[in-house]
């Protein structure tokens, strides 16, 4: 069953009746529907252009969050071959909500690393909605060091609402794991190419996205704080979070804009979900490309074009 | 670093702080609601005299009481773009920007000073929770690179008071950018092998905990102090059960590990200098507030920081600002 977004009532109303005519077709050998439902069919995907020509930034969001979005695993599954995940932070607790080990692309060996959301109710409750807690950082940065130490390649996908925000998480140092995460990846002498294929979630998102380069899926959101967050500070009422997604510039393309990111990687038309295996396909391309961009590249050279890249980062504002 | 240069220093930073004398003559303890005098309070570093609660304190009052003689020269720190993203919520963000600066006579959320301390060179930068919450927007970022890359020119420890609500939300993308920008900010102290003092005040809160304030080589808190990540009101709502008493407050920090010391304000100093000094393999410090310099004895001979000064006739005072 497809999942259809707020905005998208209209379309479903369409594809819905369409679906029906050919259900009853099925079930009445005389009736013939093919041609109405055809004209639906028609109508359906100059309407699903149409909502996905220029989806506002809110929009965007309920996009990145959509519950059939490919997730970190399913990028995983598809674009790596001998996955070995790797577990546990060596000091409390294995996090479900970061997923990560050794992985091959290509003919490269690489650490790839991401938050993981869950797809359905009881994976969604392991993972935590991909929410980490310090111990998922922890595990992270155990990670990169490995990586590190045997030259190879980190690669992050990024999709969190944020850090967890839970009362064991706080007495157990988030904030301090998410600010070594973010140092871990300013170490690091390989390179790092970060993801964002979904909701980059503040603190969270950084503690992985502080890489080489950062590319993200057209809509895919990266932000300070979530547009209803924003809303209720700023605009002291929850329902502005349109106004919020707009004001905070979190999408792709206005990241790009300023800087932020390297590049965006195109999505199906109407989103990951409606055809994850072009997604990945265009994922593939992309990583392939930015790991390409960093292979000769030396320890010193990756750390000092890493750090200086987040040094001048914001100096042009929207001019950049 | 010697006498004569402190000396003539211009001493107009530590004098005027436009909020200096407020008309309102008495101050209520936040805390445990006594009506303070306004002298007597900020004579006491802003700390209430009656139940000791640390209330906030205006980066230039602190540096005031924490350089020796209340002597130091800024740092300047390299102006952002202003209101990149043009942001508008109720109101435009360059008109919050001019509102926070009229309140506080301030130009932004931190400040960044050079100066000495128990005769130790240090950098120091402060956050300023008046001035919108402290947030941490492009400006605090630059003037946390400012600050480091000060120190490491001047090879001097770097001394970061934190306090803020977290990330400045009108800045978006590039308040989050922060954290990896700070966080190459302690990396460069981190490779010039200098010391990296935090002390985390009342609150320290959001992204700014979750980097600068959290990598220091030593965490000192205030007492009291919130420190975290998410806020007690977030965490409320999402586990939907009430908190422990002191949850996220300083003491409760220390007991779970994340900092080494939780120290009062009127100590604080005695303390940094003390850390500060070993760290920089130095010897122990002059103790008490200077005694005004002889001009002559002064050229002739430049007083080393590494010797104790036998001058210091004071047993351990605080050296108060004037
Ligand atoms: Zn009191």
């Amino acid at each position: 069953m497809t999942h259809y977004l707020e905005f998208e009532k209209p379309l479903a109303e369409i594809e819905g009746k369409a679906e029906e005519l050919r259900a009853l077709a099925r079930t009445n050998e005389e009736m013939d529907v093919e041609g109405e439902a055809a004209a639906l069919d028609k109508k359906a995907a100059a309407m699903l252009a149409d909502l996905y020509k220029g989806l506002t930034p809110w929009r965007k969001c309920q996009v990145a969050r959509h519950p059939d979005r490919p997730h970190c695993k399913h990028y995983i599954e598809a674009l790596f071959t001998e996955y070995t995940p790797l577990a546990g932070d060596r000091n409390f607790a294995d996090d479900h909500a970061v997923m990560g080990g050794l992985a091959r692309f290509g003919d490269r060996a690489v650490m790839v690393i991401g938050h993981e959301k869950g797809n359905d109710t009881r994976t969604r409750i392991e993972r935590n909605f991909g929410m980490a807690r310090p111990e998922g950082y922890r595990k992270a940065i155990r990670l990169m060091d490995l990586a590190d130490r045997f030259g190879l390649p980190v690669v992050t996908l990024v999709d969190t609402p944020g850090a967890y925000p839970g009362k064991g998480a706080e007495e157990r140092g988030q904030s301090e794991a998410i600010a070594r995460s973010t140092q871990k990846c300013l170490q690091l002498g390989v390179p790092l190419v970060s993801i964002i294929i979904g909701e980059g979630g503040s603190g969270g998102a950084v503690a992985f996205a502080t890489a080489n380069r950062v590319a993200m899926l057209e809509h895919s959101v990266y932000s300070v704080i979530s547009p209803e967050g924003c809303a209720s500070i700023l605009w002291k009422d929850a329902e502005k979070m349109r106004e919020a997604a707009e004001a905070l510039r979190l999408t792709a393309q206005d990241l790009s804009k300023l800087g932020v990111i390297d590049r965006i990687v195109p999505e199906p038309l109407g989103g990951a979900h409606r055809a994850p295996a072009v997604v990945i396909e265009n994922v593939r391309k992309a990583l392939d490309g930015l790991l390409s961009d960093l292979s000769e590249k030396d320890r010193e050279t990756l750390i000092k074009e890493r750090r200086s890249k987040f040094l001048s980062m914001g100096a042009q504002g929207l001019a950049a | 670093m010697n006498w004569i240069s402190n000396y003539v220093r211009p001493k107009i930073n530590s004098l005027f702080s436009r909020r200096e004398t407020p008309e309102n003559l008495w101050t209520k303890c936040p805390e445990c609601g006594s009506m303070l005098f306004h002298r007597e309070v900020s004579e006491n570093l802003n700390v209430c005299t009656s139940c000791d609660h640390h209330m906030a304190i205006a980066p230039r009052a602190r540096f005031a009481a924490l350089f020796d003689g209340g002597v130091f020269s800024t740092v300047p720190v390299p102006e952002p773009v202003a209101d990149p993203l043009h942001f508008r919520d109720q109101k435009r963000y360059p008109e919050r920007m001019r509102a926070a600066q009229r309140e506080t006579g301030e130009h932004e959320a931190m400040l960044v000073a050079q100066g000495e301390i128990g005769r130790t060179p240090v950098v120091c930068a402060a956050q300023d929770f008046s001035f919108m919450g402290g947030s941490m927007g492009m400006y605090v970022g630059n003037a946390i690179i400012a600050a480091a890359e000060r120190a490491v020119e001047s090879q001097s420890p770097l001394i970061l008071f934190s306090a803020a609500g977290g990330a400045r939300m009108q800045e978006g993308i590039l308040s989050l950018m922060q954290m990896p920008r700070t966080t190459v900010a302690v990396e460069m102290l981190k490779e010039a092998g200098l010391p990296y003092i935090v002390v985390l005040t009342h609150p320290t809160t959001g992204g700014v905990t979750a980097s600068y304030a959290m990598l220091g080589d030593i965490h000192i808190a205030e007492p009291n102090a919130l420190i975290c990540f998410a806020g007690p009101r977030v965490i409320e709502q999402t586990i939907r059960e009430k908190l422990p008493e002191g949850f996220q407050r300083a003491e409760y920090l220390l007991d779970h590990g994340m900092l080494d010391r939780v120290t009062h304000r009127k100590d604080m100093r005695d303390e940094l200098i003390a850390i500060v000094r070993m760290l920089m393999r130095l010897g122990p410090a002059v103790r008490g507030d200077l005694p005004a310099p002889d001009p002559v004895e002064a050229l002739a001979k430049p007083a080393a920081p590494e010797a104790p000064d036998t001058r210091a006739s004071e047993p351990a005072e605080e050296a108060k600002p004037e």
